[in-house]
Parts: structure tokens; C-alpha cells; sequence
């Protein structure tokens, strides 16, 4: 009986601690005084107005689609055709390259990288450049990517990648009709993937576009908190919810269908 | 042979360009007087190991260490380790719509955008009005100027947990059902339980957890978007040292060399990772 209501105080703590914090994105976003903090809303959706109509809010959600659009293309494109390269071809040392890249990844994160890569894209004139910036986050990501990505064209059988070859497809042909459809849902982790951590990645964008107008949302956010020197209260709560929910989808939309799986440390 | 190279190039020129060429340049400007603007931002000068000298002497750094430590241990180590497991072994025996809502919430903690993340603690964390006060009723605590270490540790509990969780749940299906069982018919309790009989299998988890965990805890800038560090360096955790030494300040060389630091500490912790994979396959 102690244990049993230990057990239930105790689910009920967690839960709250979970869920409190989040309360406030149902809250505030309807709410006529929106505040810092938690309170039962006075209906309204004036605050939905005064967001569309901020000079950059919606200027920063294209842009934040551009530059996920870029890395993840990018990421996906490459790192299955590096993984697939990386399959079907015998040569020494091919495991330890793997690992040596995962390695990479791992060890050179956003955060020990930031001077030399604000230096360089610094040198080269690429501050405020959405295709660079897009391209530092494809590059940082490449490493997982293309090993998940070999895990499943491990899978797929050489069997049926031999008889079309006996039928003259070409390489090009053969990853295209054949081993394309198959690795199809490790494709679609790795879009998926690399698009949530676009979206999400704050200080790669925050330390590359300087220039609000190619500002993703995740930095135009930030900056809405400091502007005139007090926080937007208005359009935060609002905005943070509007830049939450792709996210969300997304998972819900792939955990549906293909299960909810993590490889090594990757949420998909 | 060759249209494998073609296949493999381009995604290595990408991981070259933005991954190995800033490691080994960031040792290479740690060398030097490198600055965003002035003289030595023109011509920088070679200082040789100059700036490492400085960093021990530098009372700022050092603090910027310990409280990356304390973090660590703090969120990571204990935190999301034990309530990760805690979690991970209640919820087996749950009944499912429990155990879904709370995987759900502990999940979408995970998953949501940083800068989204550190507005829901500001709110539950504000001293006018903020969630936490208003629960507690008569307060006017300015709980992140307060006690800014003990809301990040806090903070990222509740963030990361979800990867224990789903890290343990995982490992404990692997626990042989007979030994519980076996366990349960003799009289143990649940601690002894988890102690004798579950924490030998999944041994190798713990650390493997552990080490990736604090890898990501010591990185994370998401300290920069709930503190900025402040009031007064209390929560200057490494990232966000490197940080206002780089931009806010503009000292690239000094920075630089804080930064080959903390790239030799991941490099060993995420060795260590490898070797541990490694002898379980």
C-alpha cells in the first residue's frame, strides 16, 4: 500500500516536471496579456495578428526552410551516395574510415568549432551567405548520416542488384531503381533527422547571418527577447509556437510510420 | 573502382572543408595574437604556446572549467543518469496509457527547439510572475540570478532525460525475465534487485550512456540562451567562455586555444566510446 502511493507521488512529480514548462506554449500564445509564467488565458487571438504582421517573423521562417532545405539535401544526397560507395566496395581500412568520421563528428561539435569557422567563413566573405551557412550544418551532420545510411544498403540483398546488372543497368541506374526503394526508410530517417537539426541548430546561424534579414527563426527568437531592450511578449510566445510544431509533425509523422527508433545517439 | 571515389568524394570534401580543416586550424590560430578587429587582426602575430601560459593564470577560465564540470555532473552523470533508469525500470510495469503519456512529455522535452526550450524555463523561472513562484505562492525569487548553476542543472535534467530513458528501456528488455523473477520469489527488494541482479547486465549501457551524455552536456550552448552566463560569470559554463571570448570580445587566438582544449577533451571521452563499442561486438 506505502509502495503503491510512493509509486504514484512519484509518476505524478515526474509528470508534472515534464509537462508544466510546456503548458506555457498552450497558454500564452492565445493569451490577451501574455506574460512570463503561467496562467489561465483571457481568449484572444490578437497576438496571432500583431506576429504576421512583424516586419521579419515570417521572413525568417522561409529562411529557416532554406537553409534546411539546403543541408538536408545536401546531407541526404551525399551521404547516401557515400554510403552506398561505401557498401559495395572492398577496400582496406573501410571500417576504420567509418569509425574514424563518427569519431569526427563527435569530437568537433558546433561549440569547439565556432572560432575556426566563424574565421574562415569570415575570411571568405560568407557571413551572411545562407547557402554556406547550410552547407556547415550538411557538413557537421554528413558523418551520422552516411553511417545509418550504410547500416540499411547493408540490408538491401546484391542479389537484386546483380540481375539487373545482367539486364546492362548502369551503377547510376542500379542505386536509383534499386537500392533507392529499398533503403527507402532509412532515407526518410535521414531527411527527417537532418532537418529537425537544421531547424533546431541556433549557433551556427547565429554566428554566420549577422544580417536580420537571412536570420533563421531559431535566431530571429532569440533576438526578439533584447529588442528596444525588453522582451517581445507579444509575439514570442506565438512565434516560439509557430517554429515548434514543423518539429513535432515531423516526429509524430515518423514515429506513424516507421516506428520511433534512435540509432547511436540520433533521435529519429 | 573510380565511380566509387566519384561517389565518395563529394560528402568528404564537405566533412573535410567544415570538420577536420577547423579541428587543425583551431590549434593553428591558438598559436597566435589573432583578433576580430584592430592590428592583429590584420597581421597576427605568432605567439607559440603563449596563450595556453595565459589560460592557466586566467581565473576566468578556470572557473569556466569547474562550472562545466559541476554541470556535467550535475545534469548528465546524475541527473539524466538516474532519472533516466528511474523512469526507464518504473515504467516496464506501468500501464500503457501511463506509460505513454510520460514517455510522450519526456520526449517532447527532447525534441523541441532550444530557443523554444529556453523561453519555457524563463517563464517557469521569472521572478515576476514566472510558473515556479506563482506555485510556491508568496515568492519574488529571481531564481536564475539567484541560483543560476542550480536552474541549468535543473534545466537539462529535464531536457536530456529522454535519451537515458530510451537508452535503459532498451537495455533492461535484454535483463533475463527468469532472474527477476527469480529475485522476486526469494524476497529481494527493488533496490536489490536493481543492484544484484539487473546493474550486471546492463553494466556495459551505464558507461556507454554516461560517456555520450557528458560528451554533449559539455557542448551544449543552450546555457548561453537561459543565462548568458551571468549574473557575473556564476554560469559561464565552457561554451559560452569560448563564446564571449571569441565574438563578444574578439580575443580569436585566445579563444582558439580554449577551444583545442576542450576538442582534446572530447576526443578522449568519444575514444573512450569507440573502445567500449568495440569490445561488446
Amino acid at each position: 500500500m506505502l509502495r503503491r502511493s510512493v509509486y504514484v507521488v512519484f509518476m505524478a512529480v515526474v509528470l508534472a516536471f515534464f509537462a508544466v514548462p510546456m503548458l506555457w506554449l498552450a497558454s500564452a500564445p492565445f493569451d490577451s496579456d501574455p506574460g512570463l509564467g503561467l496562467r489561465w488565458p483571457d481568449w484572444t487571438l490578437d497576438n496571432w495578428r500583431i506576429t504576421f504582421d512583424h516586419p521579419y517573423a515570417l521572413g525568417s521562417l522561409v529562411n529557416s526552410i532554406v537553409l534546411c532545405v539546403v543541408a538536408t539535401a545536401v546531407t541526404t544526397v551525399l551521404g547516401t551516395l557515400a554510403a552506398y560507395a561505401l557498401s559495395r566496395v572492398r577496400i582496406p581500412g573501410r571500417d576504420a574510415l567509418l569509425y574514424l568520421l563518427l569519431l569526427l563528428s563527435s569530437v568537433v561539435t558546433g561549440t569547439a568549432a565556432m572560432v575556426p569557422i566563424f574565421v574562415m567563413m569570415f575570411q571568405l566573405g560568407l557571413i551572411n551567405s545562407q547557402y554556406a551557412t547550410g552547407l556547415v550544418i550538411a557538413g557537421g551532420m554528413l558523418p551520422a548520416a552516411i553511417f545509418i545510411l550504410k547500416d540499411f544498403i547493408d540490408s538491401v540483398p546484391r542479389s537484386y542488384e546483380e540481375s539487373a546488372r545482367v539486364f546492362g543497368a548502369s551503377p547510376t541506374q542500379v542505386l536509383l531503381h534499386v537500392v533507392l526503394p529499398v533503403a527507402r526508410p532509412g532515407i526518410a530517417t535521414i531527411l527527417v533527422w537532418a532537418f529537425v537539426q537544421a531547424w533546431g541548430n541556433f549557433l551556427l546561424p547565429f554566428l554566420l547571418l549577422r544580417d536580420v534579414e537571412q536570420q533563421p527563426a531559431a535566431v530571429l527568437l532569440r533576438t526578439l527577447k533584447d529588442e528596444g531592450g525588453s522582451a517581445n511578449l507579444t509575439v514570442i510566445p506565438v512565434f516560439s509556437l509557430l517554429y515548434a510544431i514543423p518539429v513535432v509533425a515531423l516526429y509524430l509523422f515518423v514515429s506513424k510510420r516507421y516506428g520511433f527508433r534512435f540509432h547511436g545517439g540520433i533521435k529519429a | 573502382m573510380a565511380r566509387a571515389v566519384g561517389f565518395v568524394s563529394p560528402a568528404l570534401l564537405l566533412i573535410g572543408l567544415f570538420l577536420v580543416f577547423p579541428a587543425l586550424w583551431t590549434i593553428y590560430i591558438g598559436l597566435t595574437d589573432y583578433t576580430l578587429t584592430g592590428t592583429s587582426s590584420i597581421a597576427p602575430r605568432f605567439l607559440g604556446l603563449s596563450n595556453f601560459m595565459n589560460a592557466l593564470d586566467d581565473a576566468l577560465f578556470g572557473n569556466a572549467l569547474w562550472l562545466t564540470l559541476v554541470f556535467v555532473i550535475g545534469s548528465a552523470v546524475l541527473g539524466q543518469n538516474l532519472l533516466g533508469f528511474a523512469l526507464a525500470w518504473l515504467l516496464r510495469s506501468a500501464r500503457p496509457w501511463l506509460r505513454r503519456l510520460v514517455e510522450g512529455f519526456v520526449l517532447l522535452s527532447w525534441i523541441l527547439p532550444s530557443v523554444v526550450v529556453a523561453y519555457l524555463w524563463t517563464a517557469v523561472l521569472d521572478r515576476d510572475g514566472g510558473t515556479l513562484n506563482s506555485l510556491l505562492g508568496n515568492g519574488s525569487t529571481a531564481w536564475l540570478v539567484e541560483y543560476p548553476m542550480a536552474c541549468l542543472i535543473v534545466f537539462n535534467t529535464w531536457r536530456g532525460t529522454a535519451f537515458s530513458m530510451m537508452l535503459y528501456s532498451s537495455a533492461l528488455a535484454a535483463v533475463p525475465p527468469s532472474q527477476l523473477e527469480t529475485a522476486r520469489t526469494v524476497g529481494a527488494s527493488g533496490w536489490q534487485t536493481v543492484r544484484d541482479v539487473v546493474f550486471p547486465h546492463i553494466r556495459g549501457h551505464v558507461l556507454t550512456n554516461t560517456l555520450l551524455i557528458s560528451l554533449w552536456t559539455a557542448n551544449d550552448f543552450t546555457p548561453f540562451l537561459l543565462t548568458a552566463g551571468g549574473p557575473n560569470h556564476e554560469s559561464e559554463t565552457l561554451p559560452v567562455f569560448i563564446y564571449q571570448k571569441a565574438i563578444a570580445s574578439g580575443e580569436l587566438g585566445y579563444s582558439a586555444a580554449i577551444s583545442f582544449l576542450l576538442l582534446i577533451v572530447n576526443l578522449v571521452v568519444a575514444l573512450l566510446y569507440l573502445l567500449l563499442l568495440r569490445k561488446r561486438s
